[in-house]
């Protein structure tokens, strides 16, 4: 019988073979990273491109990559002096060229790009010099530089006209550390180092092969861990990772934090059917916030590194200010709260999820107690977004990670400036934003940020609850150390 | 006989566009394709344009007319999850599940048919307690449950079979032994009570009187009718094995059909999931046919039916 099937078997994994292997639990969609937008598509993109610029994920001090030195012409105009003598993996020269070529097509909304958001900020790039470019932004964009340090990578002009995304999926030319090798749609991806990778701030690759599979199941990624075919798995289950820290001498776990905050939302601007709709009254909103102990919630199901949130972004994020309403747990507070509003028996409305089904029950029996009976439903993604841009959501737990955008426009702005996911709808919280998301004075931006965020608290309009973690396993054999922002960086990897 | 096949077939297609239109209809009713394909990370601005670059703006029944006419000339499109052909992303996943389909009905036909028949001509022995536990345990354990046991007995305790993947027979192994025995008791349970009521029958006694020895009686007389209903079941769980491997092809990280229709469902990818219901049902259909030309073939009585 043919057993030419399209899944890789496991690789000899190993320091003994050079080749580190690693498990995907998603399917992969496509390699191209300006056409998928999930956290594996984001660990590929690091590993196989390079941007202008690089953010150390430590200091979040930005640093020239394929650009040497870059600086503002004026509010909308961006010039870079490239780095010489770097070389695409298909051995061609990296220049002016290529950067015009990459903008100048992500930036085409027909092209399709998938998340529209990391490029449809820039209107153009102009090559001055073979070594010099510019890139010219729509509007005022104060954070292009992060924009462009994290998910604007750049393609060799003539390989990517030719094949377009797909062929740049099946076979991906960068001028990243690590060179593809092989891929196997969804499923398998082979990395080789790059020998002539440039003088980077990401540091050299040290491992020469990486192996990568998709194994959907985090158990069988496990059995896979302890059979000795893979070397390190990540986004472990909290209960899962406790029992393998457990066995100590033979498995390193490591927790840290991601960007990805949960929080409640609600229909505070009364566009649902609800009627008569609780949650456009101000009291309700702040007893919801009371109603839920987000510390419990860390200390018993997130654990980890995970934190309670009380902004509407994450904390690291710049603008993110942290000088906001707090609303401790107190159940009686919002009973009290509640019976202001005229709710002394409570109320019953519908609460929606599509995510850490756990999570969102637990919130409910929070809400319960206080009087608020819930009708709990976990619908898909899709279906709970259709209905969010319908404005037909009462309440819902949701999460957002800012794509790792270290920048409070990646969350606050996404949600608050009257768009068909806002709930709010608030003029003056939009007013606030847009003077911060087009201001380039960092002062003015952080100052406005901070208003719309105050605002948001002391108007209960969400109520943010934690952020995430993610659990890391790895052989002894592996050396790593994690980051905030989530991303696998194969150039920290190295043998013990 | 021709034109039996022909108008048999011409039906079947019919039943699958019926199928396919039920499920497209389902498919826009599970949530906004738009948002699905944009993925979490999606702003209603990426939302948006979506929906204006895969025509989800057009009617329903509009987009449904499009796909159909492209499908009935062999056109599937392209996946909008992975950009790729659906026709080639498909056959590169069906080869996985026909293996275990094939291999896992082979198992569970191997085992269940000498179990019933042996626990039908000895009934209440120990064999057949045997049988009985076998056939309750078989349906009581979930399937990922009993994957992940022989992944942990077998792939890690004695190392003797690769935990995940398919690249090599050895591969397959684990997965064809769950996936056959969630199909077992069924077809072991049908051959003992075929075996028990046929055993019973006075043409066995004819036969034991006319001195047919014990294995012509058994195996020409009493199996050939008492597995008729079994040839319809194993076809029905062919068919099942077929797009319903999921929790098989997930625990063992096969990449086969079953999972891929899983996801597709998941991501709202369109034009993948349409073909794969298509191609499933077309299976049921054909495996279905398939075993009334058998049985005819081992019933004379059906063929003039």
């Amino acid at each position: 019988m043919a057993m030419s099937v399209g899944a890789a078997g496991a690789a000899l994994a190993d320091k003994a073979n050079d080749t580190l292997s690693i498990a995907f639990t998603k399917e992969l969609e496509n390699v191209d990273s300006f056409f998928n937008s999930s956290r594996e598509g984001v660990v590929m993109q690091r590993a196989v491109w390079d941007g202008l610029i690089y953010r150390d994920p430590e200091t979040n001090e930005y640093k020239g990559n394929l650009a040497t030195s870059w600086e503002w012409i004026d509010d909308k105009t961006l010039e870079f002096k490239l780095r010489e003598g770097v070389k695409f993996h298909d051995g061609s020269d990296f220049n002016a060229d290529d950067v015009v070529a990459t903008v100048n097509f992500v930036a085409k909304e027909e092209n399709g790009v998938k998340t529209q958001r990391n490029v449809n900020w820039m209107e153009a790039a102009e090559k001055i010099d073979d070594y010099t470019v510019r890139i010219t932004t729509k509007d005022v964009f104060p954070a292009a530089i992060e924009f462009l340090s994290g998910p604007v990578s750049m393609y060799p002009a003539d390989y990517y006209a030719e094949v377009g995304p797909s062929g740049m999926g099946l076979k991906p030319v960068g001028t990243g550390p690590y060179k593809v090798t092989e891929v196997i749609p969804g499923q398998h991806f082979v990395l080789e180092k790059n020998e002539n990778y440039h003088d980077s701030p990401k540091g050299q690759p040290t491992v020469p092969n990486i192996d990568i599979r998709t194994i959907p199941d985090v158990n069988t990624q496990l059995a896979e861990l302890f059979s000795g075919s893979l070397d390190l798995i990540w986004q472990v289950p909290a209960d899962q990772a406790e029992k393998m820290a457990e066995m100590g001498d033979r498995f390193t776990v490591l927790n840290e934090s991601t960007m990805r905050v949960g929080y409640l939302s609600m229909d505070a601007a009364g566009r649902s059917s609800m009627d008569p709709n609780p949650f456009t009254d101000v009291r309700v909103r702040q007893a919801v916030n009371h109603a839920i102990d987000r510390q419990a919630l860390v200390d018993n199901l997130l654990k980890g590194k995970s934190k309670v949130v009380s902004t509407a972004c994450y904390p690291s994020q710049f603008g993110c200010s942290q000088d906001v309403t707090n609303y401790d747990y107190d159940p009686e507070k919002a009973k009290a709260l509640l019976a202001e509003a005229g709710y002394e028996d409570g109320f019953s409305t519908e609460f929606y999820a599509y995510r850490d089904r756990e999570y969102a029950e637990a919130i409910s029996s929070y809400l319960n107690a206080v009087g608020i009976q819930t009708d709990f439903k976990l619908l898909q993604y899709s279906a709970l977004r259709e209905l969010n841009m319908k404005g037909e959501v009462p309440i819902q737990f949701s999460t957002w990670g800012s794509y790792s955008i270290n920048d409070a426009s990646a969350m606050v702005s996404q949600f608050f400036k009257k768009g068909s996911l806002d709930d709010a709808q608030d003029d003056q919280t939009k007013e606030w934003l847009d003077v911060a998301d087009s201001s380039t004075d960092p002062d003015k931006r952080l100052e406005f940020y901070t208003k719309a965020l105050q605002r948001i608290a002391d108007e209960a309009y969400w109520a943010p609850l934690f952020s995430y973690n993610t659990n890391y396993v790895m052989t002894k054999e592996v050396q790593y150390t994690p980051t905030a922002d989530e991303v696998l960086r194969f150039t920290d990897m190295t043998w013990n | 006989m021709l034109p039996f096949i022909l108008k048999r077939l011409g039906l079947a297609l019919l039943v699958a566009i019926t199928v396919s239109f039920i499920s497209f209809s389902l498919l826009f009713l599970s949530g906004d394709p738009a948002a699905a394909l944009a993925g979490e990370t999606a702003s209603g601005e990426d939302i948006e344009s979506l929906r204006r670059l895969y025509g989800f703006d057009r009617p329903m029944l509009v987009q449904y007319g499009d796909w159909l006419w492209q499908a009935l000339q062999g056109n599937f499109g392209e996946s909008y999850y992975f950009k790729l052909p659906v026709a080639s992303l498909i056959a590169d996943r069906l080869s996985v599940t026909m293996t275990l389909g094939v291999c896992g009905i082979t198992f569970a036909l191997l085992t269940a048919v000498p179990l019933g028949v042996v626990a039908a001509i000895r009934p209440n022995s120990i064999i057949d307690r045997i049988a009985l536990f076998v056939s309750v345990a078989g349906q009581a354990m979930p399937s990922f449950w009993f994957g992940l046991i022989l992944i942990v007995l077998f792939g890690i305790q004695l190392g003797w079979l690769p935990p995940s993947g398919a690249s090599t027979w050895r591969h397959f192994i684990m997965p064809t032994v769950v996936l056959g025995y969630y199909a077992m008791p069924a077809i072991m349970r049908l051959t003992r009570a075929g075996m028990l009521e046929v055993l019973n029958s006075d043409y066995i006694r004819t036969a034991r009187a006319k001195g047919a020895g014990e294995g012509r009686v058994m195996f020409k007389h009493a199996l050939r009718n008492a597995i008729i209903p079994v040839v319809s079941l194993a076809a029905v769980q062919m068919g099942f094995m077929l797009g319903g491997s999921i929790v098989v092809e997930s625990v063992f990280a096969l990449h086969g059909a079953g999972y891929l229709a899983w996801e597709s469902i998941a991501r709202n990818d369109l034009p993948t999931v349409q073909a794969l219901i298509l191609i499933f049902s077309m299976f049921y259909i054909i495996f279905t046919f398939l075993a009334d030309v058998l049985n005819a073939w081992l019933d004379p009585r059906m063929r003039s039916s």
